[in-house]
C-alpha cells in the first residue's frame, strides 16, 4: 500500500467511526476523532498516535472482517504511526532507518561492538584487557581512558537530545504548560492502557493489565537505570569519586533496581508480543519492537553481569560488551520504537489542549 | 467449513436430550442460555451466522432503555416507571400489552446488574447523545462487545454453543416440544430437548416474507441488521399451533443513506440532514414536513415516508449552513455549488428541483433559528409546509443524500406470558416452549418504537425464559 492509499484507508475507516461512535470509551482516540468532520493527513497522524494498539476497539466492531467494511481501526492506525515515525524524524534522510529498523538497530550494535573493542584495543595492551582488577575505585578506567568514554558519550547524548527533540516538535509544539501536564500523566501512568476500567484487551480478547505492568517495568526501568547514570557523572565531577561505586552506594542501588526493571518489562512484552493477536499487528514493525526490546534487554544484562563479576578476568569484556549495548541504545534512541513515547506525550498534550476548546460544531442526533 | 473441533462438539450435541435448547444467539438467546444454566440445566445454543457474525441485530445495538428512580452511574436524572409508560403508550398508540409491558419496565432497573455481572461494561452517552442520558445505558463498544462478554460468560459457565445451524423445523408431540431439525451446509440433523427457548429474531432479512407483506415495493428495502434473522423459526411456531400477534408490515423502518450495503451497514448508514434542509423525491418533488419532528420520532417515520415514494427513493438537500449540525454520516454527500449540477448528480430534473427550491425559499419566513427546540422558523402557503428549521437553501455548496428505507426489525410475533410460555391457539400456554427477544417484541411495540426497548425487552424476557425454561425440564 503506497502513503497516500494507506493515509485514504485510515481516513475512511475514521468516517466510519465517527458515524458510529460505539468505542467513545475505550481510548482518547475516539473523543478526539469526534472532534472533526474532516480528516487531514496531519489529523490522521495525530490520532494514530493516540492509538496504542489494544486491539478494544476491533474485537467490539461490528464492522471488522470478514464485513465488507473491512475495518481493522488498531492495525490501520498502527501502519500509519510507522509513517509517522519516518515522516517526522530528524535529520530527515535517517527517518530512513525506519524502513528496516530491526537491521538498522542491529547494524548500530555491530558498528558499537567494534568501535569499544576496536577503541580499547588501540588505547592500551590487550593483556590488560583480560586482567583481574580488585574492586577499587577507578579500576573500569584501567582498561579504558575515561576521557575518551565520557567524551563520546557527551558527543552522543547532546546529539540524541537534539534530534529528539527536533523531531517531536516538528509533530506538535505546545507551550501550554496545563495541556503538557495533562499529556505527560496520562503517558506517566499509561492511563489508556486501562481500557476503560479493568484492563484492555491485550493480548487477546480479555481485558488484562499485563502490559501496562510490563510497560511500567520497562520505562520506570530505563529511568532508573538513566539516573544512576546521572548520580555517577555527578560523584565523578562534582566529587571526583571514581567508578566503580561500592554495592550499597546510590548509582549501583539506582542501576540494580533499574536494571531488572529492563529484563522484566522486555521480556514480558516480548512474551505479550508473542501471544498478542496478529490480526492486530502491523507486522512490517515486528523488527523494530523487538529490536528495541533486545537492545534494552541486553543493556541491562550486560550491566548486571559487569556489576557481578567486575572483580574477575572478565570485567574487561564485560565493560566492552556493555559500553557498547548503551552506545548503540542512545544511538537509536531517536531513529527506534522509543520515538512513540515522545509522539505519544505529544498528541497526549495535544488532546488535552483540544478538549480546552469549545466543543466544536460536528453535530448531534 | 466444519472445523474438527465443531464436528466433534456436534457429534456429542446430537446424541444427548437437551434440557434447554435455544435457538439464536443474539441478545435474547444469550441471556436465556444464561439463566437456564445457573439454574443448573445443560444448555445447547444454535446460532444459524458463524462466529464472526453470530448475535443477529444484537451486535448492531449500542444501548438499553433502564428505568430509574434516581441518577445511577452512567444515567443522569431520573426515568420512573411511569414516565417510561407513558412514552411507550404514546409511540404505539395503546397497541401494547400493559401487563407485559409493565412487568419488562420495572425489570428494567435491575437489568444492568445482572449484565455486568457478566462482564457487560457501560459508558456515558455517546458524543451527539445527551438527549439520551438519561433514559438509556449505552454499552462499552457497542453491542458487539456485549456479545462477546456474553458469549465468554456462558462458555464459562458450561453453555455449548453451535454455529453454522439454521434451525429449520420444530417437533411437537400433542403441546410438548420434543426436537428440532437443524440445517448445516445440505445435511440436516435431528437434535432433541426438554424445553425450547426460540430467539431467533423477526423475520427482517427475509426478502420473500417483505415482499409477501409490503409487496414489489419491499425490493428496494435495505436490512439494517443481520442477514440471518429470516423468521423461520416465528413461521413455524405459527404452523405448529402458536398464536401470532401483530402487522406484518409493522416495525421499525428509517431512512438511511441509499448507498448502503442490502444487509448489515448497520448505525453508520443513517442520515439525520432531513430537518435541516428538504427532502425530494425521484420526481424532484417535496412530499412531507421535514421539519414536524426531533429526531427519535423523525427517525422512525422516514423510513415508512420512503417507503411511500416511487421507486422508494428520496433525496434530502441541505446547503453549507447545515454542515456539521448533524452526525457526520459514513458516506461524504454528492457537491455541488449550483443546484442544477446538484441534479445532475443525483439523477433527478435540474429544473424540477431548481424549481422546487425556489418555491421553497419563496416561501420561508426568517425566524430564531435554534434546532434544540420546535422554533418558530417556519413556510407560509407551502404544501407540504415545514413548520420549523426552515431556512433558505442558498449558500453554496449544495449536498444531496440519497435516501432508502432500512429496516431494523419486524414485529409480526408469537404471543407470550409473563413467564415467557408461548402461547397456543387454543388459549394455553404450550408446556415447554418459550420466546424472547424480537421473536415477541410484538407483545409489546404494536407499532412505533422508544430507543432501546429492544435490549430491554430481551434482556428482560431472556432471562425469564431461560429461567422457566430450566425449571420445567427438571
Ligand atoms: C442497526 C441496528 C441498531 C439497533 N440499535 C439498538 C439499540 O441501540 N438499542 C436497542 O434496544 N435495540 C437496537 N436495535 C434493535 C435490536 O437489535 C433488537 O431489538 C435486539 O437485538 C433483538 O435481540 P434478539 O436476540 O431477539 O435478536 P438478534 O440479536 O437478531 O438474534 C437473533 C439470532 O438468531 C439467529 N437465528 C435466526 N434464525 C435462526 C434459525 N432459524 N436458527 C438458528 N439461529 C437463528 C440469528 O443469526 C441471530 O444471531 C438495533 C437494531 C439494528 C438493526
Ligand atoms: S471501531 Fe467499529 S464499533 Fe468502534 S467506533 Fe469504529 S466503527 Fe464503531
Ligand atoms: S486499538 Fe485500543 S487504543 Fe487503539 S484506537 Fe482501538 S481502543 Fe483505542
Amino acid at each position: 500500500m503506497s502513503l497516500d492509499e494507506l493515509i485514504q484507508e485510515a481516513q475512511r475507516q475514521l468516517r466510519i467511526c465517527n458515524a458510529c461512535r460505539y468505542c467513545e470509551g475505550f481510548c482518547a482516540v475516539f473523543p478526539a476523532l469526534e472532534r472533526r468532520l474532516e480528516f487531514t493527513e496531519d489529523d490522521v497522524h495525530y490520532l494514530a498516535n493516540l492509538c496504542h494498539n489494544c486491539g478494544s476497539c476491533y474485537y467490539a466492531c461490528q464492522y471488522a472482517p470478514p464485513h465488507e467494511f473491512n475495518l481493522n481501526f488498531p492495525r490501520t492506525l498502527a501502519r500509519v504511526r510507522a509513517q509517522t515515525y519516518r515522516r517526522y524524524a530528524w535529520p530527515a534522510f535517517l527517518g530512513r532507518l525506519y524502513e528496516r529498523n530491526g537491521a538498522a538497530v542491529a547494524a548500530v550494535m555491530a558498528a558499537c561492538f567494534l568501535g569499544v573493542l576496536l577503541a580499547m584495543a588501540l588505547a592500551i595492551e590487550p593483556w590488560r584487557l583480560f586482567g583481574a582488577h580488585p574492586d577499587i575505585a577507578g579500576s573500569f578506567y584501567a582498561v579504558l581512558r575515561h576521557g575518551a568514554m565520557a567524551g563520546v558519550f557527551g558527543l552522543v547524548f547532546v546529539f540524541v537530545v537534539a534530534a529528539m527533540a527536533a523531531s517531536a516538535s516538528r509533530f506538535f509544539v505546545s507551550t501550554d504548560f496545563d495541556s503538557l501536564k495533562g499529556g505527560l500523566a496520562d503517558s506517566l501512568t499509561l492511563k489508556y492502557l486501562g481500557g476503560g476500567g479493568e484492563g484492555c484487551t491485550y493480548p487477546q480478547d480479555e481485558a488484562s493489565g499485563a502490559r501496562r505492568v510490563f510497560h511500567h517495568f520497562t520505562f520506570y526501568g530505563f529511568l532508573l537505570c538513566f539516573a544512576a547514570t546521572c548520580v555517577g557523572t555527578l560523584y565523578h565531577y562534582g566529587f571526583g569519586w571514581k567508578a566503580p561505586y561500592p554495592f550499597l552506594s546510590l548509582p549501583v542501588i539506582l542501576g540494580t533496581l533499574g536494571g531488572v526493571g529492563l529484563l522484566l518489562g522486555p521480556a514480558g512484552l516480548a512474551w505479550l508480543k508473542r501471544k498478542a493477536d496478529a490480526s492486530l499487528k502491523d507486522e512490517a514493525q515486528r523488527g523494530m519492537d523487538d529490536g528495541f526490546l533486545l537492545l534494552l534487554f541486553l543493556t541491562s544484562l550486560t550491566g548486571l553481569l559487569l556489576l557481578a563479576f567486575r572483580e574477575t578476568h572478565a570485567m574487561g569484556v564485560l565493560l566492552a560488551v556493555h559500553l557498547a549495548m548503551v552506545l548503540a541504545l542512545f544511538l537509536t534512541l531517536p531513529y527506534g520504537k522509543f520515538m512513540h513515547g515522545l509522539y505519544r506525550l505529544a498528541a497526549l498534550a495535544r488532546f488535552h489542549a483540544e478538549r480546552k476548546l469549545p466543543p466544536p460544531r460536528v453535530g448531534s442526533e | 467449513m466444519l472445523t474438527s473441533r465443531y464436528k466433534e462438539a456436534f457429534i456429542s450435541a446430537r446424541e444427548k436430550t437437551w434440557d434447554v435448547l435455544v435457538l439464536g444467539g443474539g441478545n435474547a438467546g444469550l441471556c436465556a442460555a444464561i439463566s437456564a444454566r445457573r439454574a443448573g440445566a445443560s444448555v445447547l445454543v444454535v446460532e444459524s451466522a458463524p462466529k464472526d457474525f453470530r448475535g443477529g441485530n444484537s451486535r448492531h445495538t449500542r444501548n438499553l432503555r433502564c428505568m430509574h428512580d434516581a441518577p445511577q452511574d452512567v444515567l443522569t436524572g431520573a426515568y420512573p416507571e411511569e414516565e417510561f409508560w407513558q412514552d411507550l403508550l404514546k409511540v404505539t398508540g395503546g397497541r401494547t400489552d400493559e401487563r407485559l409491558a409493565r412487568m419488562v419496565i420495572r425489570s428494567s432497573a435491575s437489568c444492568r446488574d445482572w449484565m455486568r455481572a457478566h462482564g457487560v461494561r457501560f459508558q456515558p452517552s455517546l458524543g451527539g447523545t445527551l438527549h439520551l442520558s438519561r433514559t438509556n445505558a449505552f454499552f462499552l463498544g457497542g453491542g458487539k462487545a456485549l456479545l462477546n462478554a456474553y458469549y465468554r460468560a456462558a462458555e464459562g459457565l458450561g453453555v455449548e454453543v453451535l454455529y453454522e445451524r439454521e434451525a429449520v423445523g420444530l417437533e411437537f408431540e400433542q403441546d410438548r416440544f420434543v426436537a428440532v431439525t437443524v440445517k448445516h451446509l445440505d445435511r440436516q440433523d435431528t437434535l432433541r430437548a426438554r424445553a425450547l427457548v426460540v430467539a431467533s429474531g423477526g423475520f427482517e432479512s427475509n426478502l420473500e416474507w417483505l415482499r409477501e407483506a409490503w409487496g414489489p415495493t419491499a425490493d428496494n428495502f435495505l436490512i439494517r441488521g443481520t442477514p440471518y434473522n429470516k423468521g423461520r423459526m416465528l413461521r413455524a411456531l405459527i404452523d405448529a399451533g402458536a398464536q401470532s400477534i401483530g402487522d406484518p408490515t409493522q416495525g421499525h423502518c428509517v431512512a438511511i443513506d441509499a448507498r448502503s450495503p442490502k444487509f448489515d451497514g448497520g448505525i453508520v448508514t443513517r442520515v439525520d440532514a432531513v430537518s435541516l434542509g428538504i427532502v425530494v423525491n425521484r420526481d424532484a418533488k417535496r412530499f412531507y414536513d421535514e421539519g414536524e419532528e426531533f429526531w427519535p420520532k423523525r427517525y422512525a417515520i422516514w423510513g415508512r415516508l420512503v417507503a411511500g415514494q416511487p421507486g422508494q427513493i428520496a433525496h434530502a438537500i441541505v446547503d453549507a449552513k447545515a454542515m456539521g449540525r448533524f452526525i457526520p454520516p459514513v458516506y461524504p454527500p454528492l457537491q455541488a455549488m449550483t443546484i442544477a449540477e446538484l441534479a445532475a448528480k443525483s439523477s433527478l430534473d435540474p429544473e424540477q428541483l431548481e424549481s422546487t427550491i425556489a418555491t421553497f425559499n419563496a416561501a420561508v419566513r426568517e425566524g430564531t433559528f435554534d434546532h434544540t427546540v420546535l422554533d418558530d422558523c417556519a413556510t407560509e402557503g407551502l404544501t407540504p409546509p415545514k413548520t420549523h428549521w426552515a431556512r433558505k437553501i442558498d449558500t453554496p455548496p449544495y449536498f444531496a443524500y440519497p435516501l432508502r428505507p432500512g429496516i431494523t426489525f419486524t414485529y409480526l410475533s408469537v404471543v407470550v406470558d409473563e413467564r415467557a410460555r408461548v402461547r397456543m391457539r387454543g388459549g394455553d400456554p404450550a408446556k415447554n416452549v418459550f420466546a424472547a427477544g424480537e421473536v415477541m417484541a410484538g407483545n409489546i411495540l404494536g407499532q412505533g418504537y422508544v430507543g432501546g426497548f429492544g435490549m430491554t425487552i430481551g434482556t428482560v424476557f431472556g432471562r425469564i425464559a431461560g429461567h422457566e425454561a430450566a425449571r420445567v425440564a427438571r
